[in-house]
């Protein structure tokens, strides 16, 4: 495979999708315990702003978790083991489907409680600061959580302070099964930045290019010192918000499932850029083929490893431990 | 200790000496809260530089989640709460994520932050600003609490969370204070988190106290000695983890116990260590547990119906001779 941007983003993209599939597909075999949300549709946009980071950024995130640590370059294999709630597991099974974290590639921790990530990439934004590193930090969150107090106040002291944070909000058009129009005052996030002297930039979020750039210019103004942005990338999330959940009653129109799919679907918009560039059919099955590989291996490292010794769980519970009363 | 390396302050003022010296002391120990950068002007945090003193909006919830992201990314946070029901603002990060993020990430972060939450109870503040809540954090594992209740263990105890690597929540008794007392001057002085200390030998009833009580329960412990009941006097000093052998300790040498604790009476700190007691030194206990606690109301306003909620050194002596009838 070529070591260029491009490939390296759509290696990046077909890990997440593919990761995606067979996590539904262990979901169906019955492997999976607990709630799986998957990213299938929103992975442009995490690709595009993870792409933007040096390796030693920070990434915080939501509980659609698998993306963004696959975006940002983490290995499968203990993801998958994550999943299926074994020892091998990035967490060593006692965080799952919704808490991916993985501090080899800056993923500083993925939260289940809406809007949870904000304010721990914001810290890390202000321990760069502090401590003078030149990193940033990038927090995913979506259209629900914008309506979560924490951003306001987290946007404000990034703003106040020039804090190194760049505040990504992927807006897939839906709090889980609420539409956004019924629970936003006006349709774009992103210009609630201005009301705290924050530049607010709008993105097609299925589109990668567009992404990159407009994260590329975050963060040269983060690093600068000139504060933070907020991005909000318009996307849109193919699946159901939980995987397995069943509905009564349609919150989305068919039509426009269906033309999300058919014809802004990021992976194939993408490779079509990639054939129409300098990009031929054989490079791009090649790299494919590495990345149905690499899901392969990591759904069979995942089945075959063991799961956590019940006693496990009296473990890490502090850095200084202290006597856990039973 | 001798009489050079100590200096008579008051708890307040311990509390800025330990905030001080670990900021000079450690170059990733930064303090944020409200109305910070006024104590700077003051030069309470003495040659910090200006970055690691973080005047806050009024954001608590925000910047008590900030504090977390730091800590597990290479800070030291101490976070000035101010008032203890500010905590319920700040409640989500300091639960679901500082006690919990070592955990859920199989050990791949450490938590040093520290919080401190001042209880400005008996002071005609009414209920939205009297509350003595650390029971409700005694029930999050993963996270460790204090109860200084002199100005040394204001200054040990705080230097202790600050320097500890999980998260600590600080809980300072506001009726403290003012009030004075030695303090060691000796910036390694520390106070291990999980000792309770022993303030009186008595043989005849046990006095286990919690945060500010403790000078009830000295004063309750004199006015006994006058009638010839001896009593053992103990400051929990941490709530979590609570320090076991000396509760059971303290029954072992009496045999009768009042507890004091100015929490409400259900699901107060007074239940859990009662529970202990029964549990685990039921064949040592010749009479009842007793408990001195608040009645469960909201705090009032006007100061006739405050004061005598709390607990005071009256009653705690009642109970105490009930014991003994």
């Amino acid at each position: 495979m070529k070591n260029d941007i491009q490939s390296e983003a759509y290696l990046r993209m077909l890990k997440i999708r593919g990761f995606e599939q067979a996590v539904k597909q262990l979901v169906t075999e019955g492997e999976v315990p607990g709630a799986v949300h998957s990213s299938v549709g929103q992975e442009a946009a995490i690709v595009g702003a993870c792409m933007a980071l040096a390796d030693d950024d920070y990434i915080s995130g939501t509980h659609r978790s698998h993306g963004h640590p696959i975006g940002k370059g983490a290995q499968l294999k203990p993801l998958m083991a994550e999943i299926l709630g074994k020892v091998t597991g990035v967490c060593k099974g006692r965080g799952g489907s919704m808490h991916f974290t993985d501090t080899s590639v800056g993923s500083i921790g993925e939260s289940a409680i809406v809007g949870g990530g904000i304010p721990i990439a914001t810290g890390a934004a202000l321990t760069a600061q502090v401590k003078g590193t030149g990193q940033v930090a990038l927090t995913f969150f979506g259209d629900g959580a914008s309506n979560e107090g924490v951003l306001a106040e987290c946007l404000n002291m990034a703003a106040v302070w020039k804090l190194p944070v760049i505040f990504f909000c992927e807006n897939n058009g839906y709090a889980a099964v609420t539409p956004a129009k019924d629970s936003h005052g006006q349709p774009d996030v992103a210009r609630r930045a201005e009301g705290y002297g924050v530049p607010g930039v709008i993105v097609d979020g299925q589109d990668f290019d567009a992404v990159y750039a407009a994260t590329q210019t975050a963060v040269a103004r983060a690093r600068a010192g000139e504060g933070p942005t907020l991005i909000e990338a318009k996307t849109y999330r193919f699946d159901e918000h939980c995987v397995g959940l069943f509905i009564n009653g349609a919150y989305r129109p068919a039509e426009e499932i269906a033309h999300f799919m058919s014809e802004r679907d990021p992976v194939t918009l993408y490779r079509n850029l990639l054939l129409d560039g300098d990009k031929s059919e054989g490079d791009l099955s090649e790299i494919e083929a590495m990345a149905d590989g690499l899901i392969q291996e990591a759904v069979s490292f995942a089945k075959e490893s063991a799961y956590p010794d019940p006693e496990e769980a009296f473990e890490l519970v502090h850095a200084n431990p202290i006597s856990i009363r039973r | 200790m001798t009489e050079s390396n100590t200096k008579r302050m008051t708890y307040l003022d311990a509390l800025g000496l330990a905030q001080r010296e670990e900021l000079e002391g450690n170059p990733d120990t930064i303090i944020i809260g409200e109305d910070i950068a006024l104590y700077a002007a003051g030069g309470a945090y003495g040659n910090t530089e200006a970055s690691r003193i973080r005047s806050a909006p009024i954001s608590e919830c925000g910047f008590a989640g900030m504090a977390v992201g730091a800590a597990i990314t290479g800070l030291r946070p101490i976070v000035d709460l101010t008032i203890a029901n500010f905590i319920y603002l700040a409640a989500d990060p300091i639960i679901n994520q500082a006690a919990r993020l070592r955990y859920m990430t199989g050990g791949q972060f450490k938590v040093p932050v520290t919080y401190r939450a001042s209880m400005w109870h008996s002071q005609a503040n009414a209920a939205q600003h009297s509350d003595r809540p650390y029971p409700m954090f005694m029930n999050i594992p993963g996270l460790k609490v204090v109860c200084p209740a002199t100005p040394e263990d204001a200054k040990g105890l705080l230097k202790a969370a600050i320097r500890d690597d999980d998260p600590v929540i600080v809980f300072e008794d506001n009726d403290l204070w003012g009030k004075k007392g030695d303090v060691p001057l000796d910036t390694e002085f520390v106070v291990p988190i999980g000792k309770a200390r022993t303030h009186r030998e008595g043989s005849d009833v046990s006095i286990i106290s919690v945060s500010g009580c403790l000078r009830h329960a000295l004063k309750a412990a004199d006015d006994l000695a006058r009638d010839g009941i001896n009593a053992d006097v103990i400051d929990l000093r941490t709530l979590l983890p609570l320090d076991n052998d000396a509760i059971l300790g303290t029954l072992a040498k009496t045999g009768r116990v009042v507890i004091v604790d100015p929490a409400h009476r259900t699901m107060g700190a007074a239940a859990e260590i009662a529970a202990i007691l029964v549990e685990d030194g039921f064949d040592m206990l010749k009479k009842p547990v007793k408990r001195v606690v608040t009645p469960d109301v909201p705090i009032p306003f006007s100061p006739p119906m405050e004061a005598p909620l709390y607990p005071n050194p009256e009653k705690i002596a009642a109970a105490a001779r009930e014991l003994m009838a």
